[in-house]
């Protein structure tokens, strides 16, 4: 039997550009390199399938623009299949539908994405459209409006939602002014004020070569990478680029209940607070305590006590959301309007329980064997790996995060669970979000 | 939400052999079938077992049973107890879950191919072993009662397409919700559960499928060993159900606390393995698939009066299903405007066939993302599942080949034998305000 994979990642010399000179590891998952133009590449060929996955990540997400035109850094993303200067949006996506291809875009707070998915034999029609939309997007003013118009819809049609109106609820009482507050598709009014020069500066500020992470994944060798890469990104310039200050995250230890009414039949529940940043060294030691509160589904403390023996909920989990600047922690869940304040109850109880007695031995050992055990899941498809590729560069993971993920994990202990329990949990001062019919859950917070 | 779901349903059954599966196929004496994949492109296995058995084969007053026995089968066994099955997965670096449909009830695990050993044991074992304490059963309907609030009560669009559901079958059990209505919920009862896990919980109504890093003569004698003995169950009563002949449209309305109106319709047409399946198939991808499809393009771009806009055929059934339209209109558009527009496009479509480009787009499109769903092996699973659960998984072979015939003019043909008014059952949301907003 094969032993799982080991990320193996070749780091070369930023002035090197020639052609690589590696030895072929069986288990190498990717190689990298970083392009005289800045461009980040992680490569990993697999020829199983006679297809390609391209993943750009731009340092271009909701963090980086101005808090009074919420919105733009997604709208930017959303607008670049949407007509280039030698392309019209119905052309761009007659072109790759027709190959049944994929070409598109997604906005984030940290970084956007430009993903294309293309059979072997596509390939030059998606590097040529994968580098259109990036480097010579148009922004006319028409498609500016008539994609304003869908997401403002889309923000609307979020009301109907009661989990998603709990989930920005509270990550906007949780981090406040900090940008990983406020939605990254913006409000109705922040849309409003960006305007077709918005778009342009910003697309010119931010999508450059020296801010990008391109993760390469299928069926194409390094030399055609190459190529390929020389020849549609060659008029793509490296500039210097001036990330604005980052106002600091409303700091923890603030309480506030937060009750939005709605005539619906569930009380949606959120409870939590600040958290760790990804380059937090308790990293590994708070996945495990998660993991064996509420990350761990049917291991999981929460969901043992809430669902299996109370059968108060359907879904309920907590977790960390590590980013790059700040975190959340949170516990959610949905249960009948009459039962919120059982359920609150029980997550607090639970929260109080791991921050004041050890774990057990079982559930520490149950917790590593699952964290450590299920890595291989984490990169077995070409998607899968891109998206792997991709974190392990944008946090900075390192090369050898597989080898280096088991070694953390097994070493946390019974003691650096309660200690960061008690660091990182306060069943006191936390922001609980409950969207619901408030007058039949008659709360007691 | 609906939309979505259906979509994603469409895609992974959008499937072809361009680069084809090979399944070896295999039957125990005691009836179990097994179809096995090899795909050692990562060292990972996915091992499934899905029974012949969904909300199909309920009756009035039980609906959800097949969902309920679903969840009670990780409550545990005579032999490993209560909330061990999924803790030894994950324990083994693995997860697990489970699905249920109007045919058919699906587990799987997904966990590094060294282990592959784990599941057939414990899936062989909750097979036949499984006790279902009155207290857990009580318990566990709580838990569906929950799943089926945050589903369905509180998401205004899927009570939409519950009631066209309801509404377009006036007979057949696909009327009913595979979650099972309500006040069905609350009166189901451990003896119900018994009655049918004795009844299609047996190898001869079930079907395992491994697809991964495995060797298939290796993991067929593990299989083997831990099935081989259990005993072949009584055969399974065909159930036949028919539906009557629709004279005339039916329009529901649903009034709910919502924000944008919306339409769907659904139109009775023939299941895949009826001759105009694969026309039906080519005729939702020209109309829907991607941004430059037709409604994509005429509702949301061009005209502006919806947020989305799409069409699926949904075919892939025992008896004769759906072709669903539907569009979510934008703020300040009404459903009238957005159900004229998505009528508009069905009537062009029969008056003048597609072009020969949008069929090939649409073949195309099928022919890659049966390609591209290959990068995962939990979606191959399920694509051989779901054909073997609706007339076997060889049907996948036929597939393409009947997408590949259709021409221009079986796609108007069709459009106009079966997108008619007659057939046709059409939900409208009409959002109200609620007082009690604070």
């Amino acid at each position: 039997m094969k032993k799982p994979l080991i990320l193996l990642l070749i780091f070369l010399s930023i002035l090197l550009n020639r052609p690589f000179n590696t030895t072929a590891y069986a288990e190498q998952l990717a190689e990298r390199e970083i392009f005289p133009s800045g461009i980040t590449l992680l490569h990993s060929e697999k020829k199983a399938l006679p297809i390609v996955t391209v993943v750009m990540a731009i340092k271009a997400g909701s963090v980086v623009e101005p808090h009074e035109k919420a919105g733009l850094a997604n709208l930017a993303a959303d607008l670049l299949n949407e007509g280039t200067s030698r392309r019209t949006s119905k052309k761009i996506s007659d072109e790759i539908e027709f190959v049944g291809g994929s070409l598109s875009t997604s906005g984030g707070s940290d970084y956007i994405t430009v993903s294309l998915t293309v059979l072997k034999k596509n390939l030059e029609l998606g590097f040529d459209l994968l580098s259109d939309i990036i480097l010579n997007p148009s922004f006319n003013q028409d498609e500016i409006n008539r994609r304003k118009k869908v997401i403002k819809s889309a923000i609307i049609q979020q009301n109907e939602e009661p989990g998603i109106v709990a989930s920005k609820a509270f990550s906007k009482a949780v981090f406040g002014v900090h940008p990983y507050g406020r939605p990254v598709e913006g409000t109705l009014e922040t849309l409003d004020n960006i305007s077709r020069q918005d778009i342009v500066d910003f697309h010119s500020s931010y999508y450059s070569p020296n801010n990008t992470i391109m993760a390469v994944v299928g069926d194409i060798d390094k030399e055609q990478l190459k190529s390929s890469i020389d020849k549609y990104f060659k008029n793509w310039k490296k500039k210097e680029i001036n990330f604005p200050d980052m106002p600091f995250p409303k700091s923890g230890g603030r309480a506030e209940v937060i009750k939005i009414n709605k005539n619906i039949t569930q009380a949606n529940i959120i409870l939590g607070h600040l958290g760790i940043k990804r380059d937090d060294p308790d990293y590994y030691a708070v996945s495990v305590m998660n993991y064996i509160l509420g990350g761990g589904g049917f291991a999981s403390r929460l969901m043992d006590n809430i669902r299996d023996n109370k059968g108060l909920s359907y879904d309920v989990h907590s977790s960390f959301s590590a980013s790059k600047y700040s975190g959340s922690f949170q516990v959610g869940l949905q249960t009948k309007n009459n039962s919120a304040n059982q359920a609150i109850n029980e997550i607090l109880k639970e929260m109080d329980r791991i921050r004041t007695e050890t774990v057990s031995d079982k559930e520490l050992d149950n917790a590593k064997l699952y964290l450590t055990g299920s890595f291989p899941l984490r990169i077995d498809s070409n998607r899968k790996i891109a998206a792997f590729l991709i974190a392990v560069e944008f946090y900075d993971l390192g090369l050898d995060y597989a080898d280096d993920y088991k070694k953390f994990i097994e070493a946390v202990s019974k003691n650096d669970i309660l200690r960061i329990a008690k660091k990182y949990l306060d069943t006191r001062n936390y922001i609980l979000v409950i969207v619901g019919d408030i007058e039949k859950a008659v709360l007691e917070y | 939400m609906k939309i979505i779901v259906l979509l994603f349903m469409f895609l992974i059954f959008t499937s072809l052999n361009a680069y084809p599966l090979n399944v070896n196929e295999y039957k125990l004496d005691n009836g179990l079938k097994i179809l096995i994949v090899e795909d050692h492109k990562a060292p990972t296995a996915t091992f499934q077992i899905w029974y012949r058995v969904g909300s199909r084969n309920e009756g009035i007053g039980k609906t959800g049973l097949s969902h309920l026995l679903e969840h009670m089968m990780f409550k545990g066994t005579s032999k490993y107890g209560p909330k061990t099955f999924s803790q030894t997965i994950q324990r083994a670096g693995g997860t697990d879950n489970a699905f249920t449909s109007r045919e058919y009830t699906g587990y799987f695990e997904l966990l590094a191919s060294d282990r592959i050993e784990l599941p057939i044991e414990l899936e062989a074992d909750r097979m036949q072993n499984l006790i279902l304490t009155p207290q857990a059963v009580l318990s566990e309907r709580d838990v569906v009662m929950e799943e089926r609030r945050l589903r369905y009560e509180d998401d205004p669009q899927n009570i939409v397409f519950e009631e066209v559901m309801a509404a377009a079958f006036k007979n057949h059990p696909y009327r009913w919700p595979v979650i099972g209505w309500m006040s069905d919920l609350k009166t189901l009862n451990p003896e119900d559960l018994i009655s049918h896990y004795k009844t299609y919980y047996a190898p001869n109504n079930a079907v395992v499928i491994v697809v991964g890093d495995v060797k298939s003569e290796e993991i067929l004698s593990r299989i083997k060993t831990a099935f081989g003995s259990l005993p072949s169950g009584p055969p399974i009563k065909n159930t036949d159900p028919g539906e009557d002949e629709q004279r005339g449209e039916k329009r529901i309305y649903v009034k709910k606390e919502a924000e944008l109106p919306y339409i769907l319709s659904a139109y009775k047409v023939p299941d895949i393995n009826h001759e105009d399946g694969f026309a039906l198939e080519v005729l939702g991808n020209i109309l829907s698939e991607g941004k430059s499809s037709r409604l994509h393009n005429i509702l949301v771009y061009e005209k502006q009066l919806a947020v989305s806009a799409w069409a699926s055929y949904d075919g892939f059934h025992i008896d004769p299903f759906l072709f669903f339209a539907g569009a979510t209109a934008s703020h300040g558009k009404t459903s009238e405007e957005v159900e004229n527009a998505l009528i508009n496009e069905i009537e062009k479509i029969k008056k003048e066939p597609p072009s020969e480009q949008e069929v090939q787009k649409a073949k195309n499109q099928i022919e890659a993302s049966f390609i591209m769903e290959q990068d995962s092996i939990y979606m191959q699973a399920r694509t051989i599942g779901t054909f073997e659960m609706i007339g076997g998984w060889r049907l996948l072979e036929k597939y393409l080949d009947g997408i590949r015939k259709v021409s221009p003019e079986d796609v108007r043909r069709v459009a106009e034998r079966y997108l008619i008014p007659d057939r046709r059952t059409t939900g409208i949301l009409i959002p109200v305000t609620d007082g009690k907003k604070q």
